[in-house]
């Protein structure tokens, strides 16, 4: 019988943390999708070998201190503005990989211009959108993206479609536009669906090169925080309520 | 059939106990501990580590990239 301490050595490690991660503990919650997904950028950079090439944009929201995290450049953007940052900064820089990481709060709701207009322009940078349905940090208020009936803390009775509107489905609009190539929705609560995330931002990060649209990532995601449930269970809770609203699978590209 | 053998290593006071590792484990190695990090998180270990295949499921849910996953083939058992 094999003993643990013989299977922990340095040549049978098959899995560890991206070396583009910084050594700092996240912020987030335990339990939430950002860290995920900022595995995974981290993992494509990595295997990309694009860690010098590549420019990062980080939002308002709870992934504000997403600079903290990456040992990549970034720019802070103000609430919403993360595209039209990038634009600058991908225009000024052409041959850099540039992305810009936003939330649902300030993606769908203040930053919707900027979004709509960078992504119909076509600009050469990868969005990453996370909605998770609710304004995360600043306490679980209703976003434009809470689903109908959804309790948050702002509609405690649920979102009354008749007074706050429908959930924004911004990604479809976006899916429209003729500036963006790649569009599509992903998911981080399996391992399966880990995999299938990170090749989509795999892919997104190589269309980059070749310079034929805006390439855009959704990934819905948990806030188990503001949506009082336990990490389990709020991917439970996704997995129910979310995907119907926001099925996944690539809408273009 | 050789038989494949895994093990994790988890950090323990980066790990903030959130249990996604457990419920994604195929062969349910992974469980809470009931002593806490310096943090108060109960911090995630094998229980089971006889039933590890180091399939690495843990490490990708992972939200904080607190496990590393190891494997080797541990030869032909009868």
């Amino acid at each position: 019988m094999v003993e643990v301490k013989d299977i922990i050595k340095e040549e049978n490690l098959v899995y560890t943390k991206s070396k583009i991660l910084t050594d700092k503990v996240f912020h987030y919650c335990p339990g939430c999708s950002h860290g995920v997904v900022h595995k995974l950028i981290a993992e494509v950079i990595e295997e990309m070998d694009i860690q010098d090439k590549t420019i990062a944009i980080s939002p308002v929201g709870c992934s504000v201190l997403a600079y903290n995290y990456l040992a990549v450049d970034w720019q802070e953007a103000a609430h919403g503005r993360a595209p039209a940052l990038a634009t600058a900064v991908s225009r000024l820089m052409p041959d850099k990989y540039v992305f810009a990481y936003q939330g649902d709060g300030d993606l769908a709701s203040i930053g919707t211009a900027e979004i709509i207009h960078a992504c119909n322009r076509g600009e050469n940078i990868v969005i990453i959108f996370i909605n998770n349905g609710i304004y995360g940090m600043t306490g679980g208020q209703m976003a434009p993206t809470t689903l109908e009936g959804m309790p948050t803390s702002t509609s405690p009775y649920g979102r009354d479609v008749k007074l706050a509107g429908h959930p924004l489905k911004i990604t479809d609009l976006i899916a429209q536009l003729p500036g963006t190539e790649y569009v599509t929705r992903q998911a981080v609560h399996t391992p399966a669906a880990v995999r299938k995330c990170k090749k989509a931002i795999l892919k997104a990060f190589q269309n980059v090169g070749k310079k034929n649209g805006t390439q855009f990532i959704e990934v819905v995601s948990t806030c188990n925080s503001g949506w009082k449930l336990s990490p389990v269970k709020a991917n439970e809770w996704m997995v129910e309520n979310m995907f119907p609203v926001y099925p996944l699978g690539d809408l273009k590209g | 059939m050789a038989k494949v053998r895994g093990a994790i290593k988890v950090d323990v006071e980066k790990c903030k106990g959130c249990g996604l590792c457990v419920v994604a484990c195929p062969t349910s190695v992974i469980a809470l501990s009931r002593d806490v990090n310096s943090k108060g998180y109960n911090y995630a270990y094998m229980e089971v580590p006889e039933a590890c295949t180091g399939c690495a499921n843990c490490g990708l849910v992972c939200p904080d990239s607190v496990i590393d996953v190891y494997r080797v083939k541990a030869g032909v058992e009868a």
